[in-house]
């Protein structure tokens, strides 16, 4: 698949196939959709599961439930201060559903859902009008002077008050661009390691020696990629919080 | 978790926790700088990729607008030069931002909660 003839072909992983054959393909549901489902199931499944014993000293899947719940909720509160309870529902869906899109893609034949623009654009979308919808619930019409930085001449305001609203508008790409680039980007790597290691395993014994390091490269780099799912998915997080937070409290 | 009947006993006991660890030598130095292991995403590359992410996204949104504005009011592309110029100072301004001295809350949060994850883990021992 990654090698075809002489040519490495990295970008077809992340193309879209239907799944569930001709009930799939008339509901144009795709296998990115599938791991969508499958990512809300194991996060519903670690708290269900992980919480059916209420054991007062927890076993292991527990503590991974409870621990799952204590970080994210002291990030919440932690960034956006104690309003930050009302967002923790949002925050811990968020953050779960990202880090297990992220993860699933590590596992092999599993997709990455979030290596798409379009996922993750939404996802920040969401985020940017909960963030400006809360920032007008608690200021009303007073949210504007967020725009507005403080111990400035009013001769600048013209000038700069469209920088801060570019600035603001400007979240929409960086939150959605840093995730999809980095899980993309990470998936190209591994599609073209993989190649080589087929490829020069395949093309002669002396090529045997350069295709053992390429799998050397390959095996450091899927636990770089597993780093890498769980630092974006918390980054997406905090980021995530710190908009509520300048929502919450201007400035 | 957070039910425990003697938790208002809870800081004192921090407290005096803290200061025998911190007599016995057993706490790590706080404020430690790159010894977190979430500092990887500190790195040069990440710093790299969330600069030129930020400084990107702000002209993107600019050349945006400006290029809807421009097409709204006739196709004279006065628009896309200001809002160019207006892209690149929000990008710089997302960077100072990021990394302007006191502000930048992400590190802040970072290591307060590693310090907070840390005693954590002192109580459970």
């Amino acid at each position: 698949m990654a090698a075809q003839g002489s040519s490495i072909d990295a970008m077809s992983q992340f193309e879209l196939h239907p799944v569930f054959g001709h009930l799939g393909a008339s509901l144009g549901f795709a296998q990115s959709n599938l791991f969508m489902i499958v990512a809300a199931l194991l996060t519903l499944g670690l708290l269900w599961v992980g919480m059916s014993p209420r054991a007062m000293v927890p076993g292991r899947l527990q503590s991974a439930a409870e621990m799952a719940y204590e970080a994210v909720m002291s990030m919440c509160v932690d960034t956006i201060g104690p309003e930050g309870r009302g967002f923790f529902p949002f925050v811990f869906t968020l953050f779960f559903f990202i880090l297990f899109g992220n993860l699933l893609g590590v596992w092999p034949y599993d997709f990455t859902f979030t290596s798409h623009i379009v996922v993750t654009l939404a996802l920040t979308l969401v985020v940017f009008f909960l963030s400006t919808g809360v920032g007008l619930y608690y200021h009303g019409g007073h949210f504007f002077s967020y725009f507005v930085p403080q111990g400035v001449p009013a001769l600048l305001l013209p000038l700069l008050v469209p920088i801060e609203v570019l600035s603001y508008l400007s979240r929409i790409i960086s939150l959605s661009v840093r995730l999809f680039a980095n899980m993309m980007a990470g998936h190209v790597m591994l599609e073209v390691f993989g190649a080589f290691v087929v490829m020069l395993a395949g093309a002669g014994i002396i090529f045997w020696i350069p295709s053992a390091l390429s799998e050397a490269v390959l095996i450091a780099l899927i636990g770089f990629e597993i780093l890498v799912a769980t630092l974006q998915a918390y980054v997406f997080a905090i980021l995530t919080c710190i908009y509520l937070h300048d929502a919450v409290h201007l400035h | 978790m957070s039910d425990d009947p003697g938790e208002d006993e809870g800081p004192s006991f921090e407290e005096r926790l803290k200061a025998a660890r911190s007599r016995q030598g057993l706490d790590a130095p706080p404020k430690s700088p790159g010894s977190m292991p979430g500092d990887v995403g500190m790195s040069p590359w990440g710093i790299g990729l969330r600069v030129g992410v930020e400084l990107v996204s702000a002209l993107v949104v600019a050349v945006a607008i400006g290029y809807g504005l421009s097409l709204l009011f006739g196709a004279r592309p006065i628009f896309i030069a200001v809002f160019v110029l207006l892209g690149g100072a929000a990008g710089v301004l997302n960077v100072w931002r990021m990394f302007a001295p006191g502000n930048d809350k992400w590190m802040q949060k970072r290591t307060g909660r590693g310090n907070r994850d840390g005693g954590g883990a002192g109580i459970k021992h």
